[in-house]
């Protein structure tokens, strides 16, 4: 293995299991471009047939939420018990 | 049995064993880790359709051999591969002009042999088309990455065409082996074959930058077992455990 992969780009590689289901990130890879990015894709994650469908993202596309602003941006639903369905009683006579 | 339908399924399970064991010296090698896992799952396709033609040649035969028998106790002047697929793996160039030429190649045999009156190794054709249709496009891809990259890739990729060349001949050769599948509609005609193959392979190499070799010498003797120097030492190294312990089964 050579140093060639600090220069190639990073993908995201995501793969649909079945027709109906959803694409789900199985993982990455490096490529030059998106064809060599799709093949690697299917030679490396569908070899044991895992999918029918294969999409890829290049990494810097992505845009991460950031650890750092864990607090404020997911603490604050701990405490919001009334957003979920089974928070409310639902009267007797909407019952089935 | 069929002598010239053994000796013809035995010429295609020679070639896709003989690629593929060339193709997995590169496991572990690869210029790096995705494409090592795309060169090993191609030598996988081809020595996984070498099991099914040698095991349907061990049938036609009707001696008793296996797959195993033919692949591994068989020697030298019993291959019957052509000598390209035999040729040591060279640089990554040498292996991708020499897989992307077989590659081509393969689609459009077993594209035909689908056809084939033989419903086995028409069977077996409907699988391996499939694949050798992603093999060349994986292989053409990189042709062209080579072809038309720097400098020194075209260099290297022009060198690899340049000394391959002259053993594509061989692929459309013809003998009475070839001539009495033909004629029973079990083999593609070469005439044919060779120019599908060629109208595969041009538009590729061109748009590579590389240049296809004028007049040449063909190479040719593995249809009769006649082999380079170098078989010897691949059969040593695929054949050994077999020799050293003959008739041990995973």
């Amino acid at each position: 293995m050579g140093k060639t992969n600090q220069h190639l780009p990073l993908w995201e590689v995501f793969i649909r299991s079945k027709r109906g289901l959803d694409h789900k990130h199985v993982g990455s890879l490096h490529a030059a471009d998106a064809e060599q990015a799709m093949q690697y894709a299917r030679d490396t994650y569908t070899r044991r047939s895992e999918g029918c469908s294969i999409w890829i993202v290049r990494s810097a596309d992505i845009h991460a939420s950031q650890a750092e602003d864990s607090a404020s941006f997911f603490d604050p639903a701990d405490d919001k018990v009334y957003r979920h369905p089974t928070f409310y009683d639902i009267p007797e006579d909407l019952k089935i | 049995m069929s002598a010239a339908l053994f000796e013809y399924t035995l010429r295609l399970g020679d070639d896709a064993l003989i690629d593929g064991q060339r193709l997995s010296e590169w496991c572990g090698h690869g210029p790096f880790l995705e494409e090592d896992v795309g060169v090993a799952n191609t030598a996988l396709d081809l020595i996984g359709r070498a099991r099914l033609l040698l095991a349907y040649a061990g049938t036609v035969e009707g001696k008793g051999r296996g797959e195993d028998d033919l692949a591994y106790t068989r020697d030298e002047r019993e291959w019957r591969n052509v000598l390209i697929t035999e040729l040591p793996r060279g640089d990554f160039a040498f292996t991708t002009v020499r897989q992307f030429l077989l590659d081509a190649f393969n689609r459009q045999l077993y594209e035909r042999l689908c056809l084939s009156l033989d419903a086995t190794l028409a069977g077996i054709a409907g699988r391996a088309v499939k694949e050798s249709e992603y093999h060349l496009r994986h292989t053409g891809e990189w042709v062209l990455r080579l072809g038309d990259g720097t400098r020194e890739s075209n260099r290297r990729a022009q060198r690899a065409l340049d000394d391959l060349w002259p053993y594509t001949a061989e692929l459309f050769e013809s003998d009475p082996v070839q001539e009495q599948m033909e004629a029973q509609g079990i083999a593609p005609a070469t005439a044919s074959l060779r120019a599908a193959w060629l109208h595969t392979v041009e538009p590729p190499l061109r748009s590579a930058q590389l240049m296809i070799p004028g007049n040449t010498w063909p190479q040719t003797g593995g249809r009769q077992g006649m082999h380079s120097e170098h078989m010897g030492f691949l059969l040593a190294e695929m054949q050994f455990v077999q020799r050293a312990y003959p008739g041990q089964a995973w």
